[in-house]
């Protein structure tokens, strides 16, 4: 291996990282706040990088039906939740945001779709569809469980995991597509060949990695979320609700996830269960964090985006195992290193 | 979108309304002339709904009916999970009483189900490719056949085609799953016997985002051509990852890319590249005098009414194929016994092995007691991509 090579797979795996890492911090989000470790990230990008190649080719995304069907589901469970103390302006709270915005989000994706729009309006239109599938998923199924142990809200994450991949089998069939690049743009550094796409990716996960920094800094909102992180039932007794504060977090998931999806989708072919697998990576990235830490957290992902590389270049047939061998390192360091903290759910 | 729920939905019809009928034809009412019952298990999801879905779709376009007998067949999923495959072949031994199975779609899960099928002596007809299902025929392998070529005719027509256009050395790089390794396996001697070194060997995943390394270490060892071998779209990356990094030699493909989602992922990356794949494929650019010609134009006529055009795909072909081997075996089985029987499924069997030129979608098939897929070279051709589409290469070009 020269040098040039090296280079190559150094910047192949930086910019795979860079998908990793917003994975990585949204699975450190989610988790902080709500204990969920959130398996099903990963089918939003599948599911957003899918909508987004039946949108480029003019047909309505069955993904509608979806957001609906969540919508449904979600404003059902917390009318019955909140059936004690329901007021006139919380149902009205509820249908606007469970019923009425997928609706408009539906109707104006059925009216464009076939209008095949600019991609800009494309890309709008698929995070709208996706995001707010997050809290919807929340809803019906963690909220009623969030004080159950981290193994159950595990179990329930796979489940919500199994019925979305088994709904993008459905909605995409079971070939893949790949997604038109922003942009085709083609630049030359040395023996580098560096194009549109990556530094789109690249340049998009640092403003989103600021921009998450700023609303965990500076808005009200944000430190709410932290304090949930920090303490539960402390933000609770300062008057943080912790079910706004993981209805948050979880449609940040569905943002960053949609996001992913409609970044990777040009260089690769996306497949309805390709989501799984990008997660995963996401999730060792996180574990290396400890599920705590943001920055350590992006730094491993995109650590397991550089190993991925360069196993794929010494030992293709064993890249997975490389890439996923680097967990149990960690997981070692981190029982022998750290003083060890019990569940307090017993 | 809604062709794929048409087709889940559809599926789940056929399913419920065949075991139904099964529910009625087990009770008095039927007792005239004795269904034969074939089941039916395919991977419609897991990794290999790609192949799945279209096998059960074609299962449809089956004969209902052989000398006289209502033919029954009782679809299931298997999931691309072997236990699961295990699983349906009891099912259909035990509760359905079935007088054939045919499936499944990959090799590791049909390798799992001619044990169940050896066991109690049921027939499987295998639609996954690799050679070791039927080979050699053994007292397990005896009840086992299958209908699509083997990787060893297809990886022929490729050293062939090597041979003939002057290239000297081949890098591969193929699935590190059953079928990357079966390839492999079949190429190297295909290779040697033709002189051509095989110069680097590399593997991805199916659902791999980037396989630039496999790429650049494939270049170094500068190779004349490049040969991928995947399944479906995901066969469409590696061919991508070598254009974008100035691969100019050429790429051949094998028949699992075959289908008409790999030309629209691969688009402009895959026009020039030379694959070896079943007759129905271009069945409209086949000579003539080809024996399959009609079979096969027929089966994609009947295909593309159910649905919709453009829609068809060799795998399901492979479903057909199975369809008209056991309705050319089925009439000598029913001279021997009633079906429901043992002494049924051992004719059943004795029949298939029987089999002589039985006109497939995808060549002509003569079996023996020790070839089980009995196709010869009409059972393949040569195809390049030309302007987004399949064409069909000369003979010995």
């Amino acid at each position: 291996m020269d040098l040039s090579i090296f280079l190559i797979l150094l910047q192949d795996g930086v910019i795979n990282g860079a998908i990793y890492a917003l994975l990585g911090l949204s699975l450190v989000l989610v988790f902080t706040v709500t204990r969920v470790i959130f398996i099903p990230q990963g089918e939003f990008v599948s599911f957003g990088a899918l909508t987004l190649a039946l949108l480029e080719r003019g047909q309505t995304p069955a993904t509608i039906w979806l957001l609906l069907a969540l919508g449904v589901v979600s404003a059902v469970a917390q009318v019955w939740q909140g059936r004690r103390t329901l007021s006139a302006r919380r149902v009205l709270a509820i249908a606007g945001t469970d019923l009425a915005l997928p609706a408009a989000v539906a109707a104006v994706t059925m009216l464009l779709a076939p209008m095949k729009p600019p991609v800009a309006v494309q890309i709008a239109l698929t995070l709208a569809i996706i995001t707010p599938m997050g809290p919807y998923i929340y809803r019906m199924a963690f909220q009623p469980l969030a004080e159950a142990s981290t193994l159950v809200l595990l179990i329930a994450a796979i489940g919500v995991h199994l019925a979305l991949t088994g709904l993008g089998l459905v909605f995409f069939g079971a070939e893949g597509s790949r997604t038109e690049p922003f942009s085709s743009a083609m630049f030359e550094i040395g023996s580098l060949l560096v194009s549109g796409q990556s530094l789109w990716i690249m340049g998009v996960t640092a403003a989103l990695v600021a921009a998450l920094g700023a609303f965990f800094e500076l808005t009200l909102t944000g430190k709410a979320l932290r304090a949930t992180a920090v303490n539960r039932l402390g933000a609770r007794l300062v008057g943080i609700a912790p079910s706004m504060s993981s209805a948050i977090a979880f449609t940040l998931a569905g943002f960053i996830g949609a996001l992913s999806g409609v970044l990777v989708s040009p260089l690769t072919t996306i497949y309805y269960d390709t989501g799984f697998l990008i997660g995963l990576k996401g999730f060792v990235a996180a574990i290396i964090a400890g599920l705590a830490s943001y920055p350590i957290a992006g730094a491993a992902a995109i650590l397991v985006g550089v190993v991925e590389a360069l196993a794929s270049f010494w030992a293709s047939s064993f890249k997975e195992v490389i890439v996923f061998l680097i967990i149990i390192p960690v997981l070692l360091w981190r029982t022998w290193g750290a003083p060890v903290v019990e569940e307090d759910d017993h | 979108m809604k062709k794929a729920f048409r087709i889940a939905a559809f599926t789940a019809a056929v399913t419920i309304s065949v075991s139904a009928l099964g529910l009625i034809a087990s009770g008095s009412v039927a007792r005239a002339a004795d269904p034969v019952r074939i089941g039916v298990t395919v991977s419609s999801t897991g990794p290999a709904a790609s192949l799945g879905i279209p096998e059960a779709n074609a299962v449809a376009l089956l004969a209902k009916e052989v000398a006289g007998h209502p033919v029954q067949y009782i679809v299931l999923d298997d999931g691309t999970d072997t236990t699961k495959g295990v699983a349906n072949m009891r099912k259909f031994i035990s509760e359905e009483k079935v007088d054939a199975v045919v499936g499944s779609s990959v090799t590791p899960v049909t390798l799992a189900m001619v044990e169940v099928g050896a066991e109690n002596k049921v027939p499987v007809v295998s639609l996954a490719a690799n050679a070791k299902i039927v080979e050699p025929v053994d007292d397990k392998r005896k009840w086992a056949f299958k209908t699509p070529q083997n990787d060893r005719l297809m990886a022929k027509g490729i050293a062939d085609h090597m041979a003939a256009n002057g290239v000297k050395s081949v890098g591969f790089i193929g699935f590190t799953d059953a079928y990357g390794e079966g390839w492999l396996e079949e190429i190297k001697p295909a290779l040697e016997s033709k002189g051509i070194k095989l110069v680097a060997v590399e593997r991805y995943n199916r659902p791999d985002t980037s396989v630039t390394g496999q790429a650049l270490k494939l270049m170094a060892a500068k190779p004349d051509a490049i040969m991928v071998a995947g399944a479906g779209t995901p066969a469409a990356l590696p061919a991508r990852t070598l254009k974008e990094r100035g691969f100019k030699g050429p790429i051949y493909q094998t028949h699992g890319a075959a289908n008409n989602d790999f030309l629209r992922v691969g688009g402009k990356d895959v026009e020039g590249s030379v694959l070896p794949a079943g007759p129905v494929l271009v069945a409209d650019q086949l000579p003539d005098n080809h024996p399959s010609k009609k079979v096969a134009q027929k089966f994609i006529a009947d295909y593309e009414a159910k649905y919709g055009k453009g829609s068809v795909s060799t795998f399901g072909a492979h479903m057909y194929d199975a369809g008209l081997l056991l309705q050319a075996a089925i009439p000598a089985a029913l001279k021997v016994a009633k079906p429901g029987t043992p002494e049924f499924r051992a004719a059943l069997r004795d029949a298939i092995e029987n089999a002589k030129d039985v006109v497939y979608t995808q060549g002509v098939v003569n079996m023996t007691p020790t070839d089980h897929v009995g196709q010869d070279d009409r059972a393949r051709v040569m195809v390049q991509i030309k302007d987004g589409a399949w064409k069909l290469l000369p003979a010995g070009k």
